[in-house]
């Protein structure tokens, strides 16, 4: 499948941290191509795994890429006497960003619904420069509350209606891109492996809920047992308001972590390949757990040597989140590169301290 | 369908072409005479054996929007509203820029990367701008210029029970009864008027009232409703489903008593439901209409829109066309010289 067009069947769906299962034909159909076998685990994380062409168990390298699928959203907290929805969030969601906007409540069935809040006649003019709380805000699905109770209930997920869209240069646009553009990096790299040898097993994850536990990484990590744990996420978007040390830019390939969740000679390993093959790269500085599934794999088990890889990602956690798909794309190709370069004859050096 | 496409079409308040255009080929066929006149207002007339008074009715074209100020180092636009926006309700949509449409967003901060206070102020526009992809100046200005019109992105959307969700329902709405009427009132006169830049000022009606010289005039209006939950009845301007919204008073007219009882008494006649606009709050065409010339008589008949003025406004079809229902009695009523 086009790596863009799989990118927006996974932005357009919908799958609310917990509630991710939505997704899992859009990927297992994408990754089966690709891969010897996929499972899912008990609590939904998708296992797709590719034999490495060495077959001997004592020698096996085994390698796990983990993106996330859910995304961040909010809940049904409570059906008022008109109809009306209150709600609370799934993740972090910043409330100035969901005024106004347009959303589906996953009900029994999918509702159209719009945000409102208190009314601006009702307001101090001062208080238009306070952002309004989400207790504030109120979901309109236009239904009576007689007809919403038959449909809504309390715990309902609820996402931003948002289709990705194409910006200029390349650039596209869509809610949830943290981290499908992930998963979408993760079926490139599939892509590239399909073309070049490569001796370690991978076992390709798509994890659960990471916007709220990792819970998904840190149970499909002990399942799997990687010598190597690699999270694909994103990473902040050069933006004006942001200071140039906080983030990566957008076109210039994907960040490489360094940090202490991240293992040393792996990364300058990483590094190395990504030079090798001229594959655009930035440094990516965090220097505690990072805020990916990195954090749960590298302490799962006795500890697991960790990387992230990090596509540059503009607004984040907004429902205009924006990347650049050559980003993707390189992520993919330098995850592929990084794979084919490791065997078990220079992994025991690669983990020596 | 006729309000899906004024909703979705480009009008920010003197920008009004696209929408203009629309209405032009909808009526050129059944008004007696058409004009634009010099700002761009619409003047049709509907000619018939009239009662020796003028009739006019009016709606206005434009929306609120954005416009571009300032294309930066890095590719993004900086913007002024046109219009009355609350600016807490960019964040985080999409926009249109310009004649091609071209797509934007208005991203906000990262939420990992604020301050815990951050989240309680209110962004303000110097803090937004406008991305298209660019990550040049250059490469921005081959599709954007300064002064390109912003539009909310916006699909038209019915949902619920008997909804609709657009941008522009203010006026959009108004603007579709008055076509609407045109074709289907064949044997009353009157004067259609749809006018420019009502958002920023009232600007189109005046020159419009006085090209007309109206007796009595109806502007068609979409406005405020906020039928929200544990609020003190008193302080709901409309309510959504309780029919059309006849006007009291707002902020640049006092509305005419005896013309508003007849309308009412009308809407009793015919058993349409209909409800008084309740609040003070705002300003329609009417401020600079019941004043041009030595001053005429006229009457606000609204459909209640939720979340006016912003993306994703909402109004129900039964206030849509018990409405039209409204505006077909009151025509009944001036043919028979009783209005």
């Amino acid at each position: 499948m086009d790596t863009r067009k799989f990118l927006e069947l996974l932005c357009n769906e919908d799958g609310v941290s917990g509630y991710e299962s939505n997704l899992n034909p859009i990927i297992i159909e994408a990754f089966e191509k690709y891969t010897d076998n996929i499972v899912i685990d008990r609590l939904g994380n998708i296992i797709a795994h590719k034999k490495g062409k060495v077959s001997d168990s004592k020698n096996k390298v085994k390698i796990m890429i983990a993106a996330h699928m859910d995304e961040i959203g909010l809940m049904v907290k409570d059906i008022e006497e008109n109809g009306f929805l209150r709600f609370t969030n799934i993740g972090g969601v910043d409330p100035r960003t969901i005024l106004g906007q347009e959303v589906i409540v996953h009900g029994r069935e999918d509702l159209f619904g719009v945000i409102g809040s208190k009314p601006p006649h009702l307001q101090d003019p001062k208080e238009q420069d306070k952002a309004i709380a989400m207790e504030d805000m109120t979901i309109d699905i236009g239904l009576s509350k007689e007809d919403v109770d038959k449909l809504v209930n309390i715990g309902d997920t609820i996402t931003i209606k948002r289709e990705l869209r194409d910006l200029i240069g390349g650039r596209v646009t869509a809610k949830a891109l943290d981290d499908r553009a992930g998963i979408a990096a993760t079926l490139e790299c599939m892509k590239e492996l399909d073309k070049i040898n490569h001796d370690a097993d991978i076992y390709f994850v798509t994890s659960i809920q990471e916007e709220v536990s990792m819970a998904g990484a840190l149970v499909s990590a002990f399942k799997v047992n990687p010598d190597i744990g690699i999270a694909v996420d994103v990473g902040f978007g050069s933006t004006p308001e942001l200071a140039k040390s906080e983030t990566i830019e957008l076109g210039k390939g994907p960040g490489i972590t360094i940090g202490g969740n991240i293992h040393p000679n792996l990364r300058k390993k990483l590094v190395g390949v990504a030079n090798e093959y001229n594959i655009p790269n930035q440094i990516e500085v965090n220097a505690g757990p990072t805020g990916t599934d990195a954090r749960a794999i590298q302490i799962t088990r006795e500890g697991i040597p960790s990387l992230v890889l990090s596509i540059p990602l503009k607004y984040m956690h907004t429902s205009v989140e924006v990347v650049d798909m050559k980003d993707i794309k390189n992520t993919g190709k330098l995850l592929a590169f990084f794979i084919a370069s490791i065997t078990s004859e220079n992994l025991e050096g690669l983990l020596c301290y | 369908m006729l309000l899906r496409e004024l909703t979705e079409s480009s009008g920010v308040s003197g920008n009004e072409k696209e929408v203009r255009d629309l209405i032009i080929s909808e009526i050129k066929d059944h008004v007696t005479s058409l004009k634009i006149d010099r700002l761009g207002n619409i003047i049709a007339h509907k000619k018939y054996k009239g009662n020796g008074k003028r009739l006019m009715i009016t709606a206005h074209m434009d929306e609120v929007g954005l416009i571009v100020t300032e294309i930066d180092s890095m590719g993004l636009l900086k913007f002024i509203t046109v219009g009355g926006i609350d600016k807490r309700i960019l964040v985080s949509k999409t926009v249109l820029i310009g004649k091609d449409k071209v797509l934007g967003v208005i991203g906000a901060k990262p939420i990992h990367l604020q301050k815990k206070n951050e989240r309680t102020k209110a962004l303000n526009l110097d803090e937004l701008y406008i991305d298209i992809g660019a990550t040049s100046k250059e490469e921005a200005e081959e599709k954007i210029s300064i002064g390109d019109y912003v539009l909310f992105s916006s699909e038209y959307i019915e949902f619920g029970d008997g909804l609709v969700k657009a941008k522009a329902l203010d006026n959009r709405v108004g603007c579709s009864l008055l076509v609407k009427l045109i074709k289907e009132i064949d044997d009353v006169d009157f004067y259609a008027v749809f006018t420019v830049m009502e958002e920023v000022g009232l600007v189109g009606a005046g020159p419009a009232a006085y090209e007309v010289n109206p007796d009595m005039t109806v502007i068609l209006e979409g406005t405020l409703c906020y039928d929200m939950p544990k609020l003190d009845t008193h302080l709901i301007p409309t309510y959504l489903n309780k029919g059309p919204a006849i006007s009291l008073i707002d902020r640049t007219t006092l509305y005419d008593r005896e013309f508003r009882e007849r309308i009412v008494e009308v809407a009793e006649k015919n058993k349409i439901p209909y409800q008084y606009r309740k609040t003070s709050m705002g300003g329609n065409d009417s401020g600079k209409i019941h004043i041009a010339r030595e001053g005429s008589v006229t009457t606000t008949i609204s459909v209640p829109c939720r979340y006016i003025h912003s993306p994703s406004s909402v109004m129900s079809k039964s206030d849509y066309n018990n409405t039209f229902a409204l505006l077909k009695a009151i025509l009944s009523e001036f043919k028979k010289e009783v209005l």
